[in-house]
């Protein structure tokens, strides 16, 4: 009997010690992001980077994405609507973090549609598409060409203007900006330089909440 | 040392064992969950070996049967082989065009390093370095 005790005491302490292991080692990470989104907000938001929103939001949601993640379209929808039932309040910031094999040829799309100033668009029609192109059996990139006239952009200047050098130092400041920030999976979310410490669209949903409050007492 | 003795020092080791394999799942999954490393394909095929030891050791204790040696240490050994292997290579004796992960996550990366010497490989081969002289040392006592 006494075994038994042993034993079963040592299972529960171990398995304490690790969900506290846990939740103490975010709470510290969290800490270390928000002192550097103090120190250093140029890490969450450069000057490249694409945003939506108004300029005044108190709220800035940071969002390293990949067009080629099914995850990042999948909740393309929902963080829009974060910001459309939340007038003026909310500003999104995208950064690249493609980290699916290829992925940075989109990205490089979605520059050269930004030029024609469609990028929103291009953005909408590539995460409509992707399931076409971006197969993880066989992905196809070049497919994503029949869908983009859809978003309403000359895609023959598209072709041209991808092969610009910025753009590839731009993804590589971004990756570097990912890296920092303990980005290793997409979509990755800051709200306000706090991270998103467990996945999920309710608990996104909560921390824009809790700024949205935090910044804004009185609703109007 | 009466005969009692010596099995409750059997049964002891055989727990110390279970606990230190306890200890290090529990450690890989914090390092690829809550630290988010991703995990390379070598530490893959060492968790493939590590995992299964929770259980079989755990069985072995209730009621200690010694011959719980003969299924945990071929999973134990073979870790250890592969932690060698992994070692090796992330010290650069092997060189990296022949490891089986050219694509993906590199074996060699070095996510941690405490100390100036441990790595998560160095970790890894401790870990299984102590789980296998554990067995060894369980067998000879039992088998005598």
């Amino acid at each position: 009997m006494k075994t038994h005790i042993i034993f079963g005491v040592t299972a529960v302490v171990l398995i304490i010690a690790f969900v506290f292991g846990s939740s103490y080692y975010k709470g510290k990470q969290a800490e270390e992001i928000g002192f550097m989104a103090r120190e250093n907000a140029e890490l969450f938001v450069r000057d490249h980077s694409q945003t939506l929103g108004s300029d005044d939001a108190k709220v800035y949601l940071v969002e390293f994405m990949d067009p080629a993640c099914e995850t990042c379209a999948a909740f393309s929808s929902f963080v829009k609507q974060m910001i459309v039932t939340n007038p003026g309040k909310i500003k999104l910031v995208l950064r690249y973090a493609p980290f699916h094999d290829g992925a940075d040829y989109f990205v490089k799309i979605l520059e050269a549609a930004k030029k024609q100033g469609k990028f929103w668009e291009t953005l909408n029609i590539m995460y409509k598409s992707q399931p076409y192109w971006a197969s993880h059996h066989n992905p196809q990139p070049q497919k994503i060409w029949q869908f983009l006239p859809k978003a309403g952009v000359n895609v023959d200047q598209i072709r041209r203007d991808m092969n610009d050098p910025a753009i590839v130092k731009l993804i590589d400041q971004d990756l570097a900006d990912a890296k920092t920030l303990n980005v290793r999976k997409t979509p990755g979310f800051f709200v306000n330089g706090k991270p998103l410490q467990t996945f999920g669209s309710k608990q996104l949903l909560q921390l824009v909440q809790s700024e949205l409050d935090a910044n804004y007492p009185n609703p109007n | 040392m009466t005969h009692q003795n010596q099995k409750d020092t059997n049964w002891n080791i055989l727990f110390l064992c279970w606990l230190l394999v306890s200890v290090s799942a529990l450690g890989s999954l914090f390092f690829s969950y809550v630290m988010e490393f991703a995990p390379c394909v070598l530490c893959w095929y060492q968790r493939i070996f590590l995992f299964p030891l929770v259980l079989i050791l755990a069985i072995g204790l209730f009621p200690f049967d010694k011959k719980v040696v003969k299924y945990a240490l071929p999973l134990a050994i073979a870790g250890w082989l592969t932690a060698v292997y992994h070692n090796l290579l992330y010290a650069g004796f092997i060189p990296k065009s022949i490891q089986p992960c050219s694509q993906g996550v590199s074996c060699t990366e070095e996510y941690i390093n405490l100390f100036g010497f441990l790595s998560i490989p160095m970790l890894s081969l401790l870990s299984f370095s102590t789980i296998v002289t554990l067995l060894i040392t369980l067998y000879r006592r039992t088998s005598k």
